[in-house]
């Protein structure tokens, strides 16, 4: 297959956009110098993923990253950072000066994992009909073969949102508690 | 469609994290960089999910596990970020020296 | 649920014995094993609150435990009883299987009687003995764990359960050694005997693995067929195997040199001292052989060089440091180890039964000696002998129960002596003459250091402070109750002889899957016999001669009169009167040379034999024991030590250094991966 042959399905302009946006969103994330612009950046990242997703006709998938993602997990870092009063501003030292150590272990990661995905798939073409997978089926399956995963990962969730409730909540010191009691 | 555009997108995805874990010195940053790792991680998936198409969405169901795990541990993750703030009144991993000898 | 063994049993051809199934007792047998566990549970949930903090919850515990045993003991000597319960835990792939249960058989028959007999009373001897001590409740806590281990040890159908009551014993062992924790040196000979036997634990991992994987069943009846019937699969890894079980028994069972960490293992309560690190836990590696008995005898036949010469060794020279040792419990440990020996060599040179029966014997007087032991401590608050001295007349009871057990123990008349006679009788049937020799030479030896224990003990003056007084009752009931036991439990195999309908200790013993093929001698070897009392009394006439005379009030104490040999022995033969009366001439002359006689010639062949026993036992203490094998572990630790120091400063405490030092690694990997593996 060309290039030229790759480029003139449509479905691949598609690709082509969001796998931009995702690139550079990701780059940005791990290179902005504003930490409140880093998190808003995660959201183009997501974004785009969850629109390959539809791409890939997962898209019982797609909307639950939205959700979780962009709608909970996103705000919970934006109170994070709010609330350890991070700089807001942009911040030259947001990023450590040993840079060069950490870009070559990435690049050769990326060139690796590349270099090994063509050479294993290099052909293999997805034929999606652009059918999204029926949610019944998600659905059957969560709750027929893996539904014990599925228990062990609610419990996972209850623990850490007590573990978080736990660590987070702050111990009173001895007056505090003295005045809470007497109250 | 070719599955190694969306692998070589996944592992660029991937790298980034790695980038961002390793020089970011601020603790929830470096916690964006691991979100950033484990969707590269689902990108894998559902791409391998949508060449072998299994009768029980299998790799779906496993990115479903993948995003679950991710939020427990952006909310722990946020928890511990916050004692480390209370404690000693930053978030900058350079600050946290406890562990060496 | 499977109960296997008794239909195979049934239908092969492969033991003669009529075995029975054991019926609802054996299938219900289980409930030993559980019964300790729930104590445990109990006490730690309502042991404060108890009059006796829990002690009672143990106590009946065992004692509805020893009711199967004792009805599972009788029914296994009125015609053998042999039955498997097992349930399934898990499997790997369709070939090994995880089980839990239960075997009944001879073996396993006379270990739950033993740990249950043995336990009880020495669970209502730590009524008295712990009363008013701190934590008593968590004493019997854990005491209570220790007993369903062993059981869960000693009642497992496989080498998993096994490795699992191994372990348990274990833990037991480490947490009642380190019971009085505030003092750091009990921590430490805790943490010494955890990390000894965790070194040998490993030997008994790697073999179970190799032996489970090798024929596809842990199960010691599936073991037991394939050695017997000589299964290639087994055969190729049998040497190996056997060595390695071997390595694991050798740690559990402190022989040579990992019997250091017995000595300190002294340090926990005497009860502990009594019933594990004496009766039973420490005989959990002679049981192992004897249940791998069928390995060693059909096919690792030359492993068991290996074991004879350790156990040789063991028995000898871990014998003659108790010559040398002041604390009583520490004289009785390494008798423990020495007789420890004694059972690895007998089984080793294939005494199935003559190893088992010291290992029975040896658990009641060994038990009695440290429970006399502990009423002596009670009573002196000093564990040293040299504070001790002249108790025979305050504490009558602890005193005679204790010539029990160490007349037992040195081998004369008692239990202990048809025991020990066995394996010496085993060692002369398989030809190992200088082993025989040797292990007559440590019989000896025996008598020896028990009767200097008992004169310094119990005879001559006493040194300590206060005024000793008789253990209470809750004390001497049960030294006189294990009394009974260590006289007559010898008589239960006397060659050729048998209890009527009951049979005897030999035939309870073979009831087993396969047969054992060791030898047992028809009738009593009277020679040999003869040879191994006579070396006994001959230590116990030397001690008494180092010994005895040692105090000064020797003469008041000492109100009975024989006629003629006394006055005579009083008056030095007559010879000084003789020299002052009739030859006044030659009488300075004479007396000195009668005198010089007297104390050079005479004395230097007593203390000629004594300073040479003793001079040997010093340098095996401190030569081998003390530099030689304390040394290779202290360099061990020094080596960790100084490996730590150098790679403690890689450890720089920045996150992002670990991190970029991890993905490197991870791509190390994948590198390998995707060039050279794939």
């Amino acid at each position: 297959m060309t290039f030229v042959d790759w480029i003139s399905a449509p479905v691949n302009w598609v690709f082509t956009i969001i796998g931009l946006v995702v690139i550079f969103s990701g780059f940005r994330v791990v290179t902005s110098r504003n930490i409140v612009h880093a998190a808003l950046y995660l959201v183009g990242a997501l974004g785009g993923t969850a629109g390959l997703f539809l791409m890939l006709s997962a898209e019982f998938v797609a909307w639950v990253l939205v959700l979780v993602y962009i709608g909970a997990v996103i705000v919970l870092f934006l109170f994070g950072i709010m609330i350890t009063r991070a700089p807001t501003g942009l911040d030259e030292s947001l990023n450590s000066d040993h840079t060069a150590l950490p870009a070559l272990l990435a690049s050769g990661f990326f060139l690796m994992m590349s270099w090994a995905s063509i050479d294993a798939f290099g052909t293999q073409v997805i034929d999606s009909t652009g059918e999204p997978v029926p949610t019944e089926i998600i659905g059957e399956s969560l709750f027929g073969r893996f539904v014990i995963p599925f228990e062990v990962v609610s419990f996972v969730l209850l623990a850490a949102l007590i573990g978080g409730i736990t660590l987070a909540r702050r111990d009173l010191s001895p007056a505090e508690e003295e005045e809470r009691s007497a109250v | 469609m070719l599955l190694s555009q969306f692998l070589v997108l996944a592992a660029a995805l991937f790298a980034f994290g790695i980038y961002g874990l390793l020089v970011r010195r601020n603790i929830v940053l470096i916690l964006l960089s691991v979100e950033l790792m484990l969707n590269a991680v689902n990108i894998n998936l559902i791409a391998f999910e949508s060449i072998w198409v299994s009768p029980e969405a299998i790799g779906q169901i496993f990115a479903i596990f993948v995003i679950t795990v991710a939020a427990a541990e952006v909310g722990i993750g946020l928890a511990i970020v916050l004692m480390i703030f209370r404690n000693r009144k930053s978030a900058n991993v350079d600050d946290l020296n406890l562990m060496r000898w | 649920m499977l109960t296997r063994l008794a239909i195979i049993a049934q239908e092969g051809e492969h033991n003669e014995i009529l075995a029975g199934d054991g019926g609802w007792w054996a299938d219900t047998a289980g409930i030993m094993l559980i019964l300790p566990f729930v104590a445990f549970l109990l006490i730690l949930a309502f042991g404060k609150k108890l009059k006796h903090k829990g002690g009672e919850i143990a106590v009946a515990a065992l004692a509805i435990n020893l009711v199967w045993a004792t009805v599972l003991l009788l029914m296994n000597a009125s015609g053998g009883v042999l039955d498997q319960t097992t349930f399934e835990i898990g499997r790997i792939g369709s070939g090994l299987v995880f089980e839990l249960g239960w075997v009944v058989d001879g073996l396993s028959i006379l270990m739950f009687f033993l740990v249950n007999f043995v336990g009880l009373i020495v669970f209502v001897y730590a009524l008295g003995y712990m009363k008013g001590d701190v934590r008593v409740d968590w004493f019997f806590a854990a005491f209570s764990l220790f007993a369903g281990a062993m059981l869960v040890l000693v009642g497992a159908p496989n080498l998993i359960q096994l490795i699992i009551g191994w372990e348990g014993v274990g833990l037991a062992s480490y947490l009642l050694i380190g019971f009085y924790w505030e003092d750091i040196a009990n921590v430490k000979a805790g943490n010494k005997a955890f990390l000894t036997n965790k070194v040998a634990d490993v030997g008994l991992i790697l073999g179970a693995i190799l032996v489970g994987v090798s024929i596809g069943s842990w199960d010691f009846g599936a073991i037991d067929f394939a050695a017997f019937e000589g299964a290639p699969e087994l055969a190729a890894v049998a040497s190996v195997g056997g060595l390695l079980f071997f390595f694991g028994a050798m740690g559990k069972s402190a022989q040579f040199p990992f019997h250091i960490w017995l000595p300190d293992a002294m340090a926990g309560p005497t009860p502990v001292s009594a019933l594990m690190h004496a009766a039973t836990m420490v005989t959990a590696g002679i049981y192992l052989m004897a249940r791998m008995f069928p390995l060693f005898e059909y096919m690792a036949s030359n492993v068991r060089i290996v074991m004879i010469v350790i156990g040789t060794a063991t028995l000898f020279g871990v014998g003659l440091l108790a010559i040398v040792a002041d604390d009583i419990k520490k004289v009785l440990a390494y008798s423990t180890v020495s007789q420890l020996g004694y059972m690895m060599t007998a089984i080793a040179a294939g005494g199935y039964t003559a190893g088992m029966f010291h290992l029975f014997t040896h658990a009641s007087f060994k038990a009695l000696l440290f429970l006399c032991a502990g009423s002596v401590i009670h009573s002196v608050h000093s564990n040293n002998m040299s504070d001790m001295g002249g108790l025979r007349k305050f504490m009558p009871t602890t005193f005679w129960t204790w010539v029990v057990g160490a007349l037992a123990l040195s081998g004369i008349g008692l239990s202990g002596f048809w025991s020990k006679d066995e394996i010496l009788a085993t060692m002369g049937e398989r030809g190992l003459d200088i082993v025989l020799w040797i292990s007559i030479t440590g019989a000896f030896v025996t008598a020896f250091y028990m009767a200097r224990a008992t004169f310094l003990t119990f005879f001559g003056t006493y040194k300590g402070d206060g005024k000793p007084h008789e253990s209470s009752r809750i004390l001497t009931v049960p030294l006189v109750i294990l009394a009974v036991p260590a006289v007559f439990a010898g008589f239960l195999n006397i060659p050729g002889l048998s209890l009527p309908r009951l049979g005897n200790y030999t035939e309870w013993l073979a009831v087993r899957l396969v047969p054992m093929g060791d030898p047992h001698a028809e009738a009593i070897n009277f020679g040999l016999a003869a040879i191994g009392l006579g070396a006994a009394i001959l230590g116990v006439v030397i001690g008494w001669l180092i010994y005895y005379p040692d105090a000064e009030t020797q003469l008041e104490r000492d109100s009975f009169e024989i006629p003629v040999l006394f006055p005579l022995l009083r008056k030095k033969y007559y010879i000084d009167d003789l020299a002052l009366g009739i030859v006044a001439i030659i009488k300075g002359p004479l007396a000195r040379f009668v005198d010089w006689t007297n104390t050079y010639i005479l004395d230097l062949i007593v203390n000629g034999v004594a300073g040479l026993v003793k001079g040997v036992g010093v340098f095996v203490y401190d030569t081998i024991d003390q530099r030689g094998v304390d040394g290779v572990f202290n360099g061990l630790s020094a080596a960790v030590d100084g490996a730590g120091s150098v790679v403690r400063k890689w450890q720089s405490g920045r996150v992002q250094q670990y991190a970029a030092a991890f993905v490197a690694g991870a791509l190390i990997l994948v590198v390998l991966f995707v060039f050279v593996l794939i």
